[in-house]
C-alpha cells in the first residue's frame, strides 16, 4: 500500500497516512479513457449484432403508447442535481492538485452538501415511491449476463432475453457508484469538522491521527475512482447507439420502437396483461 | 541512533552565474531544486532536515541579481539579490521611497540584514513553530492545522483569510512593497513576468503549501518600485515581541497622498493578520477625500478588522490591527493615559 497512500510522521512518532498519493489522479483518468477507447475499438471493429431470444406479445406491443415513461421528474432532476454536485466535486478536488488554483475548498463542501441531500433525496424517493429492487442485479441478470459474455467471446451459448428496466451493466454501475459515493459521502461529513463551515462545531481531534489518515485515504481513493466512473458513464450516455437513453434521462420516456427492441414486456412492464399502466418510477 | 539535526543532509550544489542559468537549473529540477539567496530561511530548513531537496540552487554568484538601479519613470529596480542593508542605506530609497527602507530596517539584525536579501525576505516561509518543526500540517502536506486546534498555541496566527492553515506572513518589507505599488519580475522558462507586489503573495484558500505563487521552475529575479508614490507621506510601524530583534506579531505599512490635510490617495498593508500581506483596499477607499487625523484613523481601524475571527490565544491582534491602521492613517497620537 506504500506507494499508493502518502503516509507522514505525527508528533507522537506515529506513521500514520495523510492521504493517496495523487498520482492516483492520473491513473484513474487515463485508465477511463483507455477504457473507453478500447470499447469503443471494439463496438467498431468486432462487436457483434445484438440479438435476442422470444418474440413480443403483439397485443401487448399494440398496447404500448408511443412514447414510453422511464424516468419521473423527480428521478430526472435528481440525477442532474446528483451529476452536476458530483462534476463539480471532482473538479475542485483534483484541479488544485495537478496545477490549476482557485479557491476550491468553500465550493467542494456546499457542492458535498448538495450531494449528500440529492442522495439522501434519492434512497427515501427509491426506497418507497420506486421499484426499489429494479436496480439490483437478481440471479437471472446474472445468468443472462453470462451467456451474453459466453456469445461475446464466440462461445456457444443461448441468446439472452430482452432486458428488464435496467440491464446488468447498468445495475452494476450503480451498485459501484454507490460505494464509491458513499464512501466520499460518509468520509466528507466528518471532514466537514476539520474546517469553518458554520455548520458544524470545528474539531480537528474528533479522531484520532491514524482513523482521521484513513478517513482522507479513503475519501481520496473513491474520489479517483470516480474520476474513472464517471468518464465511462459519460462515454457511454454519448454513445450515439445509447443516446436515446440520455435523452430519456432529459425528457423522461423512450420511443415505443426501442422499448419493443430492447426491453422484455414481461419484465419492465409498461402496461399490463389487462392493458393496465404498470409501475414506472 | 539519535537524529542529527546540526548537520544538513547532502544535497547537489548548483551554482549558477547568471539569472537565465539559475532559471534553466530550478526549470531542470523542478520540485528537487531549492534556490539559495541569502540562506536565512534556507539554512534553518536544511539543518533541521525538514526539507530535503536535492538540489541547491545558490544565487550568490549571479551578479546581475545584485544592485539598485534607476528607471526612466523615476522609480527604482531592486535586484532580488540585494541585501536588506543595501536596501535600507541606498540614498534613493531613502529619499524616495523611505516606506520600504524603514520597513527594511526593523527586518531581524544587523547582522541579519546584512546576509539577507529583498527577495528573500518577501519570498520566506511561514514562521508557524508547528510547521517549522517538521509537523505533518496542512502547509507540510498533510490534513491538519495543530496551531488551529483547541489546545493549540497560536498566539501569533492569522486572524484574517484563514483557511485550514492559520500561519501568517513574516516579512517586513511586503507590506512597504505594496503600499508602494511595486512590480515584481519572475523570470520563467516562458519569458519575465511581472505581477503586482499583492498578487505575489498567495493565501491557503489558493494554495496552502506556499506563500507565494513561484512554482517550481520560476526565479524572481527584481523588485521595481514606480516613481507613482515617491515622496509620499509613509508611515511604518512594526510590533514585536522583543524590539532587539526579532519577527513582526503585525506591521502596517502606509502610503498617502495629502493636499491640504485632505487624503487624496493612499495604500495601507498590513502582515502578520493573514497567511499573506493584506491590501486594505476598503480601508484605502474608505479615508480618500478625508482629512488625514485621528477622527478618520479611528474610522480606518474598525473598517480594517472587520471580518477578523480569533484564534484562543491572538484576540489581542485585533485591538494591535485597529490602533496600527489608525496611526497609518491619522498619525501616532500621545496616548491618552500619558497626558
Amino acid at each position: 500500500m506504500g506507494g499508493l497512500v502518502q503516509m507522514a510522521r505525527s508528533p507522537w512518532g506515529q506513521d500514520v497516512p495523510i492521504h493517496i498519493a495523487w498520482f492516483l489522479i492520473y491513473v484513474c483518468a487515463i485508465g477511463g479513457l483507455a477504457f473507453l477507447m478500447v470499447h469503443a475499438v471494439y463496438v467498431r471493429y468486432f462487436a457483434k449484432q445484438e440479438e435476442f431470444s422470444g418474440t413480443v406479445n403483439p397485443r401487448l406491443a399494440a398496447a404500448v403508447p408511443e412514447r414510453v415513461k422511464r424516468h419521473s421528474f423527480a428521478a430526472r432532476a435528481f440525477h442532474w442535481i446528483m451529476a452536476a454536485a458530483m462534476l463539480t466535486l471532482l473538479v475542485t478536488a483534483f484541479l488544485p492538485k495537478v496545477g490549476v488554483q482557485f479557491n476550491w475548498v468553500p465550493i467542494h463542501w456546499i457542492a458535498g452538501l448538495v450531494l449528500t441531500a440529492s442522495i439522501i433525496f434519492h434512497i427515501i424517493h427509491a426506497s418507497f415511491f420506486m421499484d426499489f429492487w429494479a436496480i439490483w442485479p437478481n440471479k437471472e441478470d446474472l445468468e443472462e449476463g453470462a451467456n451474453r459474455m459466453k456469445r461475446a467471446l464466440g462461445q456457444d451459448a443461448p441468446a439472452p432475453r430482452r432486458f428488464a428496466k435496467y440491464p446488468l451493466e447498468n445495475k452494476m454501475y450503480h451498485g459501484i457508484i454507490v460505494l464509491a459515493g458513499l464512501a466520499v459521502i460518509c468520509t466528507g461529513i466528518f471532514m466537514l469538522f476539520r474546517i469553518r463551515t458554520g455548520i458544524l462545531p470545528r474539531n480537528p481531534y474528533l479522531f484520532g491521527d491514524m482513523t482521521w489518515g484513513l478517513m482522507y485515504v479513503l475519501h481520496g481513493l473513491a474520489g479517483v475512482g470516480l474520476i474513472g466512473l464517471v468518464i465511462v458513464h459519460i462515454y457511454f450516455a454519448m454513445r450515439p447507439e445509447k443516446f436515446v437513453l440520455t435523452k430519456s434521462m432529459a425528457f423522461g420516456t423512450l420511443p415505443k420502437e426501442y422499448y419493443l427492441s430492447h426491453y422484455d414486456t414481461e419484465r419492465w412492464k409498461v402496461v399490463e396483461s389487462s392493458m393496465s399502466q404498470g409501475a414506472g418510477d | 541512533m539519535a537524529v542529527i539535526r546540526d548537520v544538513m543532509p547532502a544535497f547537489d550544489l548548483l551554482q549558477p552565474t547568471s539569472a537565465d542559468e539559475a532559471q534553466k537549473l530550478l526549470q531542470q529540477h523542478g520540485h528537487d531544486a531549492w534556490v539559495l539567496a541569502g540562506g536565512l530561511d534556507s539554512f534553518d530548513w536544511l539543518k533541521d532536515r525538514i526539507k530535503k531537496p536535492r538540489v541547491v540552487v545558490d544565487l550568490s554568484g549571479v551578479d546581475e541579481l545584485r544592485g539598485i538601479r534607476a528607471m526612466s519613470d523615476g522609480g527604482v529596480e531592486i535586484g532580488a539579490m540585494t541585501t536588506l542593508t543595501e536596501v535600507v542605506t541606498n540614498p534613493t530609497i531613502k529619499q524616495k521611497f523611505a516606506l520600504l527602507s524603514q520597513g527594511a530596517e526593523l527586518a531581524a539584525s544587523p547582522q541579519i540584514r546584512n546576509q539577507g536579501t529583498l527577495g528573500g525576505n518577501v519570498s520566506q516561509d511561514a514562521r508557524c513553530h508547528y510547521y517549522r518543526a517538521g509537523w505533518p500540517c496542512y502547509r507540510a502536506g498533510g490534513n491538519i492545522c495543530y496551531a488551529d486546534t483547541p489546545t493549540g498555541r497560536n498566539r501569533e496566527h492569522a486572524i484574517l483569510d484563514a483557511n485550514r492553515c492559520v500561519a501568517v506572513n513574516p516579512s517586513d518589507s511586503a507590506p512597504a512593497l505594496i503600499a508602494l505599488d511595486a512590480k515584481f519580475v519572475i523570470k520563467t522558462s516562458k519569458g519575465d513576468k511581472v505581477v503586482d507586489a499583492e498578487d505575489y503573495f498567495i493565501g491557503p484558500d489558493i494554495d496552502i503549501t506556499r506563500l507565494n505563487i513561484l512554482r517550481p521552475g520560476e526565479l524572481l529575479t527584481a523588485i521595481r518600485i514606480p516613481a507613482t508614490w515617491a515622496n509620499a507621506q509613509f508611515f511604518f510601524e512594526k510590533v514585536r515581541d522583543r524590539n532587539v530583534w526579532d519577527f513582526a506579531l503585525m506591521n502596517v505599512a502606509s502610503a498617502m497622498k495629502v493636499s491640504g490635510g485632505t487624503i487624496q490617495d493612499a495604500r495601507i498593508a498590513v502582515n502578520g493578520a493573514a497567511a499573506r500581506p493584506l491590501r486594505l483596499k476598503a480601508v484605502e477607499d474608505a479615508v480618500k477625500g478625508k482629512p488625514n487625523n485621528a477622527a478618520t484613523g479611528e474610522m480606518a481601524g474598525k473598517l480594517a478588522v472587520q471580518g477578523a475571527m480569533p484564534l484562543q490565544f491572538n484576540a489581542y491582534k485585533i485591538p494591535l490591527m485597529r490602533n496600527l491602521v489608525k496611526r497609518s492613517i491619522g498619525g501616532v497620537e500621545v496616548a491618552a493615559w500619558a497626558v
